[in-house]
């Protein structure tokens, strides 16, 4: 199962072209059509030009770069904690855990470690975050379909979510809070206890969302065998996280390489389903939530008391070497390629974002789909253009 | 990555080795802590590919680095995933090991160039390259990773030299459909080209742009600073012209003076 070559795509046509011919009142030309840049499934511009034969897809072609900012050639002048600003703003739904990777590779260039405490908070935050980030993908995607009110469940719950992300950081969506060697700050004073009834709600709008579109004859009609992509595919194309999760791929960065953070003292559960589709996707990212939010009652539990911040020199400068950590993001695998030569400033960053692999499947998965099905698609293969276009 | 409960010890060889050319072999890459399961890996590699392997490194407990030379760069894609089962593509992209010629690019380096001290020049020689050596300025580098077995998967970075005049390598799209656009992003940012790739055309930028951006003697220009042009384009007001007429002892009007005469 290889990328569609030009001699399959001109077998396509040519047998659609058989297929009209017989059928002379009804043959159909080809039209072109344009999706976005302004779209409310992209999550931000992303433009996609479809060829159709009829209803039908032959040929799609995603066009990112409305948005790109050039972190990578920004990050070589500044300082490493001045990076952290820069990368929060990649998948802008998780912040918080944009700035994880970063900071892990550089605290592995220096071999400095985080003290248990804030190894804790980092963890507890990274799935805040992805509860921020994959809330909202639930109510999105009912949208897509047609179903308005699961994403002003949505929108509610995740404000709870978001608040106590603020209540630490000070900031709702780009916190700036991982430091390299700890965390900028403690916990405030009743923030675990208000904590674990905010896990409660979003544990009840995860039922909420089961019983709306779960149940619905609809939502299952667009959803089930909508997107099928195969275990193999997936992996050439680099698909991760819940994409590849719901591809039957038995695979979690959290769980296969945890680098600095505390997901092998918790007990959790990794979700595949096999069968590939826009459905398996949803489901996925919807027992993901359930286990974030087990996860943080955990973190809550059995938080340990001590410094959140190890020694580092203030004047940061990283040892030269080279280092690749990634983590598992809310939307795939999100990984710091950087090389230092032992300067202020990193010598090259490369951002290994999530979304950038699992949005370069599309002219593979839209070809033969019918039209509505791209939104249905689009939405569930769940992308950020921060993401994409770094 | 499988073995990460076996050390987790720091390496010592990081820093101090990182400047050495690609002689390193697996033989030489002894350790004080010793990463069996990666020298295992490394001569899995090294076997299939024989004489193509110029380099590597081994950091224990944390990551692997394979230097392949550029003719077998398609090849040791094909062998990672199709013979030792690594089928997860990563990422694939550039580096350019030239040190930048405008620094950091902070101010002290700007005011310099504007006062026209010396002018910048691309360093001459060899460049300091990464782990598992390198002897050339551009550098392509990929990420693959066996993935889907729980407690077993591995990931391992190639690294393939590119030639310094007009780089050029065999793209990996035949081998990992999802190269193709990481190859447009690394054709685009670095020049590079990619033989075999169904369609180099550009990712982010706008058709037609020049230059490669994310090479190091492009500059950065939010970085460049304008010298202060001083004073230029004022329009003389009737009044003013008066006033400079009748009183010339004022020195701040000056060359407004002068305007007026002429």
């Amino acid at each position: 199962m290889t990328a569609v070559t030009d001699r399959q795509k001109l077998q396509y046509i040519a047998a659609k072209a058989a297929d009209a011919r017989v059928n002379v009142e009804l043959e159909t030309e080809g039209m072109t059509l344009n999706i976005g840049p302004q779209h409310p499934a992209t999550h931000g511009t992303l433009r996609i030009v479809a060829r159709l034969d009829g209803e039908q897809v032959i040929e799609a072609e995603p066009i990112a770069g409305y948005m790109h900012r050039g972190y990578e050639k920004l990050a070589e002048v500044r300082t490493y904690p001045q990076i952290t600003t820069l990368v929060n703003r990649i998948d802008w739904l998780g912040s918080f855990a944009n700035e994880v990777p970063f900071i892990l590779a550089a605290e592995q260039l220096m071999e400095v470690e985080a003290p248990p405490r804030a190894q804790w908070i980092r963890t507890l935050l990274f799935e805040m975050s992805r509860l921020g980030n994959l809330i909202l993908f639930l109510g999105d995607m009912g949208v897509q379909l047609g179903a308005v009110t699961p994403a002003f469940y949505a929108f509610r719950d995740r404000e709870f979510v978001l608040d106590q992300i603020e209540r630490v950081t000070g900031g709702r969506f780009h916190p700036n809070f991982d430091r390299i060697g700890g965390l900028k700050d403690d916990l405030p004073k009743g923030w675990l206890a208000d904590t674990k009834s905010v896990m409660n709600k979003v544990r009840d709008f995860c039922d909420e969302i089961e019983e709306l579109l779960m149940g619905a004859e609809i939502f299952t009609a667009r959803t089930r065998g909508i997107g099928v992509i195969p275990k193999d595919v997936a992996q050439q194309y680099g698909l991760s996280g819940a994409n590849a999760r719901a591809s039957g791929i038995d695979w979690d960065v959290r769980r296969d390489n945890c680098v600095g953070l505390v997901y092998p003292e918790l007990d959790w559960k990794v979700w595949t389903h096999p069968d590939g589709d826009s459905f398996a996707r949803f489901w996925v990212r919807l027992q993901e939530v359930r286990e974030a939010t087990k996860m943080i009652d955990q973190i809550t539990d059995g938080l340990p008391s001590g410094p959140i911040m190890a020694k580092v020199p203030r004047i940061i400068k990283v040892p030269a070497g080279e280092a690749y950590v990634a983590t598992e993001n809310p939307l795939g695998e999100m990984g710091y390629y950087i090389v230092s030569k032992g300067d202020l400033t990193p010598f090259r960053v490369k951002i290994r974002s999530a979304s950038f692999n699992n949005v370069s499947i599309t002219p593979w998965i839209l070809r033969g789909v019918y039209v509505p099905d791209i939104i249905t698609i689009l939405a569930s293969l769940y992308f950020i253009l921060g993401d994409i276009d770094r | 990555m499988a073995d990460d409960t076996t050390s987790d010890a720091p390496a010592t060889d990081g820093p101090t080795d990182a400047g050495t050319a690609g002689a390193t072999t697996a033989a030489e890459t002894e350790d004080v802590v010793r990463d069996e399961a990666r020298e295992a890996l490394l001569a899995l590699f090294t076997d299939a590919l024989g004489d193509a392997v110029v380099g590597s490194h081994i950091l224990a407990g944390k990551d692997l680095w394979i230097r392949v030379s550029n003719e077998a760069w398609r090849s040791a894609a094909d062998i990672a995933r199709n013979r030792l089962g690594a089928k997860y593509f990563g990422f694939l992209s550039v580096i350019d090991w030239m040190p930048s010629p405008y620094g950091r690019s902070m101010d002290s380096e700007v005011d310099r160039r504007i006062a026209g001290d010396e002018p910048y020049s691309l360093p001459e020689g060899s460049f300091e390259t990464g782990y598992a050596g390198g002897d050339t300025r551009f550098q392509v580098f990929a990420r693959v990773a066996h993935i889907n077995d729980p407690g077993a998967t591995w990931g391992v970075t190639l690294k393939a030299d590119l030639a310094d005049e007009s780089p050029s390598v065999e793209s990996w799209t035949s081998v990992f459909a999802g190269a193709d656009w990481h190859e447009r992003e690394a054709w685009e940012m670095y020049g590079v080209d990619f033989v075999g790739h169904p369609g180099l055309r550009h990712m982010y930028l706008p058709t037609g742009f020049e230059g490669h951006p994310l090479r190091k003697d492009f500059p950065l220009v939010a970085r460049q600073v304008k010298p202060w042009p001083g004073i230029v384009d004022v329009e003389q007001m009737p009044s003013d012209e008066d006033e400079s007429s009748e009183d010339e002892a004022a020195p701040s009007d000056g060359t407004a003076a002068e305007g007026g005469e002429s």
